[in-house]
């Protein structure tokens, strides 16, 4: 089984390499600092099994979790035993390991792996609307026409939404929600409470914002997933 | 708070790899010393929770280094930290200043 290690710290990854060493059937591919890295290698590589460490600075292994749109086999390593009864909610994690970790719980850990199978994850294509090219919106009874392709992004306020398009910024009285319906999936991205972007639209994405055009708009760190699971890493 | 460090779990782990362990001690000596300072920092500009992450993998440290009551005494501080109380630092940087001494010895 090839396996990757993805910790902050290199003590613990030492740790997981050693103990690996120990069980014949595990070859250690490559240890990550971080997991942007190591979203970027799972782009070119399939893997069979993932130590993970939970507790990362700005992407925890949660979130991690949550990009992989086929994820392998993952075996959590964490101190803290308070995330238990999160990982079990995820079909990829098969096992929870609590620094520090001894031979004998790793070698547990590798027979769960062996025992479990895996269904793929169900993932929305988006289908539904994606021939729509136009998008009507409602204003002092006008219907006016809006190109999809021209929408940069939406933003909640209050009761009412702001369309901002390439040449001008439409108020509706209508939610975030009830637009979203109507958008493409494919092309459109919900990355705050408050904001849904033209995924096409993005010039950079900065820590936790994203610049569309000259709009600055924030991440929360529950969207931030899927915005990076959708991004073409180099 | 009487621990001393010992490497009982960093030999458990490397067997007769006297290699890895070689290898795993130099690791810490790297590590431990650039998050103690990342630590002292923090607390030198009043930033508990920022503190709290770097106790976090610090108190990894004491586990590796077989310290369970300084474990645990960093779990509680790890807590107290992120609520903003960086009243138990005295006492870890005690800990702290213990394996400091301890990796000088390895």
């Amino acid at each position: 089984m090839n396996c990757i290690i993805i910790d902050d710290e290199a003590a613990a990854r030492a740790v997981v390499s050693q103990l690996c060493t120990k069980v014949p059937e595990l070859d250690v591919i490559e240890a990550f600092d971080n997991a942007i890295d190591a979203i970027k290698f799972l782009n070119q590589q399939t893997i069979d099994v993932i130590f993970l460490d939970i507790h990362m600075p700005g992407f925890s292994g949660f979130d991690f979790v949550q990009t992989l749109k086929n994820p392998p086999k993952i075996v959590l390593i964490t101190s803290d035993t308070n995330f238990a009864i999160e990982a079990y909610e995820y079909e990829a994690i098969v096992d929870y390991l609590v620094k520090p970790i001894g031979l004998e719980r790793f070698e547990k850990s590798i027979q769960k792996i062996k025992n479990s199978t895996i269904r793929p994850v169900a993932t929305n294509n988006g289908e539904a609307h994606e021939s729509k090219e136009d998008l009507y919106i409602n204003i002092d009874r006008r219907l006016i026409k809006l190109k999809l392709n021209d929408i940069q992004l939406i933003e909640a306020k209050g009761d009412y939404i702001e369309v901002k398009t390439d040449t001008e910024t439409y108020r509706v009285h209508n939610t975030l929600k009830k637009i979203k319906e109507k958008l493409p999936e494919k092309t459109f991205l919900q990355i705050h409470r408050s904001y849904i972007i033209n995924f096409t639209k993005i010039i950079d994405i900065e820590d936790n914002s994203v610049l569309i055009e000259k709009n600055v708009v924030p991440i929360s760190r529950s969207n931030r997933p899927e915005l990076m699971r959708r991004l073409n890493l180099l | 708070m009487e621990e001393t460090p010992n490497l009982t779990y960093v030999k458990n782990l490397a067997g007769d790899d006297l290699a890895f362990e070689k290898k795993f001690i130099s690791i810490i000596k790297d590590e431990f010393p650039v998050e103690m300072a990342t630590y002292l920092d923090h607390i030198k500009y009043d930033e508990p929770r920022a503190a709290a992450e770097i106790v976090h993998k610090l108190k990894h440290k004491f586990n590796i280094l077989s310290m369970e009551q300084a474990y645990s005494f960093a779990v509680t501080y790890e807590e107290r930290l992120q609520l903003g109380d960086m009243k138990m630092d005295l006492d870890f940087r005690k800990l702290l200043d213990t394996i400091t001494s301890y990796l000088k010895t390895i």
